[in-house]
């Protein structure tokens, strides 16, 4: 007789604590969020802003500051350009051919995120410090690699490498190749194939490759501290001056570039996805 | 305006799998040829090599008397249809059909005067500025072949395209795309696995078998006088009978079939005879048999009937020729104009379930 009452007992117990668990999963998700990734950027602000707002224009304004923004720029750009071309012609070749070893580079493209930048920084100093291979070769032509801007790239564009590729393959996979040959049968050349057909599909991806080398080449300091010997207001990029002034007590100046290199890269995130809904919204309109 | 095409020699090889093989044949200027055959017997492949995208191990390729072998797709300007539409999905209809004129740098007047003509010629002019997310499969390829149109190319070529449709949808787009054709004329080579397309809508037939042409010929030469076994077995359904051939006949235990005498003496041999040349007679024909199933299918019957050997013929007959026959009766078979093979030279669909299936999945003629 008490058969059905337990039964509704028993499903209406899993169901109270199937909601209590999914409430808790996602207050551990917010809170693992907000403690590990608001907060410090919190902290950022806060600590910039203590000694009173003119300490930003004061930061600023310092020369040495000023040099290393623009040291942070070149090597950025320069990272951008490289990582992108070749980023789309890797990332057409892995998913267009098939070759002998395309397994092993498609492996190979992720290698920068499994090793430490310390030990790309280290491996460019074996290269092309004393009794390096290329060091010879280099110094007969008068360039001076280590200690300068060349190797300073050079470990940058290593470290970003995998961004757009990773970003683009799957897009170029998922676009499949029907409407690049549709084009060429309508007497398209492959640069206006390229231009007015591929790349529409794969806009939106290689912008947040851009976006995350940006993010990665602006915050890079591991690889860049060890290959640029530290010279002040000469190879000293935004984040190295950061670890400096932490080391000669400037804290608030330290704070405050801190803060611009977080902001740019933030901004630059969340403009390119809020660019994204903003015209898919538009195309669903019509 | 429109040319001929002609292929001489053309061969595919990937790695050491030859995709197609030594195929030659011409479509005349302003008809329809259709490329027919299983999947992998390479049509898709010709058509490709055709259009450019693929590039031939060997042969070559002419339009009318300018050869095309060594000129790139761009400089081919001939009209492609794919399977899948490959409409450009960041661009609406009317982009989309606007492509091939804007990439020629055509001016913008003449442009918008051409989409608009297109559109109203494929009945699209409504849908001129959605996506083709939006629109249906027969909406779809009806855009693609504007698209392809556009650009007044002299040849058409179109990979399977009502392969991803829908039955009724490919009926009517089969009615419509014929009668585009006759009011165009634009060559057009037509790749299909359906004979029953091929057959209504093209000039020619090349059947095509694993990279090979088994023969080119008008719709009714392949029908009725197919030139191998394969041919037989795959365009229009056929009763496939094992035998050996003795005087000019393919004898199969109780009974034998003519037809054989350009084959060995001894030879093992297959007699294809089609469903509706199997005929039910009061007269001893020699060949008896014992209705085993009878369905009707409108104005005529689908019989089964088995052979004292044990095999099942497929018998489509009209109901008038019947009279009081039912299921369990025994009666005298005709078989009429059977097609007999050698086996060893050309295997073609030699597994009796193969053969089996043939049959059954004949395409009952519709009762138009």
């Amino acid at each position: 007789m008490n058969v059905t009452p337990s039964v509704v007992a028993s499903r209406g117990a899993p169901r109270a604590t199937g909601r209590l668990a999914r409430g808790a999963l996602a207050g551990a998700a917010i809170a693992y969020v907000a403690i590990l990734l608001l907060l410090p950027l919190i902290g950022i602000v806060a600590k910039a802003f203590a000694p009173g707002v003119s300490i930003v224009g004061d930061t600023l304004g310092r020369p040495e500051v000023r040099h290393a923004f623009l040291l942070t720029g070149i090597i950025t750009a320069i990272t951008i350009a490289v990582t992108t071309s070749f980023g789309l012609v890797v990332a057409w070749v892995l998913v267009r051919q098939r070759f002998l070893g395309r397994a092993l580079m498609n492996a190979v493209v992720d290698l920068p995120f499994a090793l430490s930048p310390v030990t790309v920084g280290l491996a460019a100093v074996l290269l092309f410090g004393t009794g390096g291979w290329f060091t010879d070769f280099f110094a007969a032509q008068g360039i001076q690699v280590l200690f300068a801007l060349p190797s300073m790239v050079l470990v940058t564009i290593f470290i970003c490498i995998p961004f757009t590729i990773r970003e683009l393959v799957p897009v170029l996979e998922e676009f499949g190749l029907e409407e690049e040959d549709a084009a060429r049968t309508l007497g398209a050349s492959i640069w206006q194939t390229f231009r007015r057909v591929t790349l529409p599909n794969i806009r939106w991806a290689l912008l947040y490759g851009i976006a995350l080398t940006t993010a990665r080449a602006l915050g890079e300091i591991g690889a860049v501290l060890i290959v640029s010997g530290t010279i002040s207001g000469k190879t000293e990029t935004a984040t190295i001056y950061i670890f400096s002034a932490l080391e000669e007590r400037l804290d608030a100046q330290a704070h405050v570039v801190a803060l611009v290199l977080a902001a740019t890269s933030i901004l630059l995130l969340v403009g390119i996805e809020w660019l994204h809904r903003r015209n898919e919204q538009a195309r669903s309109r019509t | 305006m429109s040319m001929p095409i002609k292929v001489e020699g053309l061969t595919k090889r990937f790695g050491t799998f030859e995709a197609v093989n030594d195929v030659s044949f011409t479509a005349e200027a302003g008809t329809i040829t259709a490329l027919l055959g299983p999947s992998g017997s390479g049509k898709s492949t010709v058509l490709r090599m055709i259009a450019g995208l693929e590039v031939p191990s060997a042969g070559r390729i002419w339009m009318g008397d300018d050869e095309l072998t060594a000129k790139s797709v761009q400089e081919r300007a001939v009209g492609f249809v794919f399977q899948h539409y490959a409409l450009f999905r960041h661009m609406t209809v009317a982009e989309n059909v606007e492509f091939g004129l804007k990439v020629r740098k055509e001016p913008k007047e003449s442009r918008d005067a051409r989409v608009e003509e297109l559109l109203e010629l494929v009945q699209m002019s409504n849908f001129a500025r959605r996506y083709p997310d939006q629109l249906s499969g027969g909406q779809r390829q009806r855009v693609a072949l504007s698209r392809a149109l556009a650009p007044r190319p002299q040849v058409l070529l179109l990979d399977e395209p009502f392969g991803a449709l829908d039955a009724k949808v490919r009926q009517d787009l089969r009615r419509w795309l014929d009668e585009l054709h006759r009011e165009l004329g634009v060559t057009s080579l037509l790749v299909t696995h359906d004979q029953e397309e091929a057959l209504e809508l093209a000039n020619q037939v090349v059947v095509m078998h694993e990279g090979r042409v088994e023969q080119a010929g008008t719709p009714a030469d392949v029908y009725d006088d197919p030139a191998t076994a394969f041919v037989a077995g795959f365009v229009g359904a056929a009763n496939v009978l094992h035998g050996h051939v003795v005087e000019g006949h393919v004898h199969l235990g109780s009974f034998k079939v003519p037809g054989a005498d350009h084959l060995e003496e001894g030879a093992a041999a297959a007699a294809y005879v089609r469903p509706h040349d199997v005929r039910v007679s009061d007269e001893d024909t020699g060949v008896r048999g014992t209705v085993d199933r009878m369905a009707t299918l409108g104005w005529l019957a689908r019989l089964s009937i088995r052979l004292p050997g044990g095999e099942t013929l497929v018998a489509h007959v009209p109901h008038d020729e019947l009279g009081e026959t039912g299921e369990g009766d025994e009666v005298w078979v005709d078989l009429r104009s059977p097609k007999a093979f050698g086996l060893e030279a050309n295997p073609g669909p030699v597994d009796p379930a193969a053969a089996e299936l043939t049959v059954n999945g004949s395409a009952i003629p519709s009762s138009s």
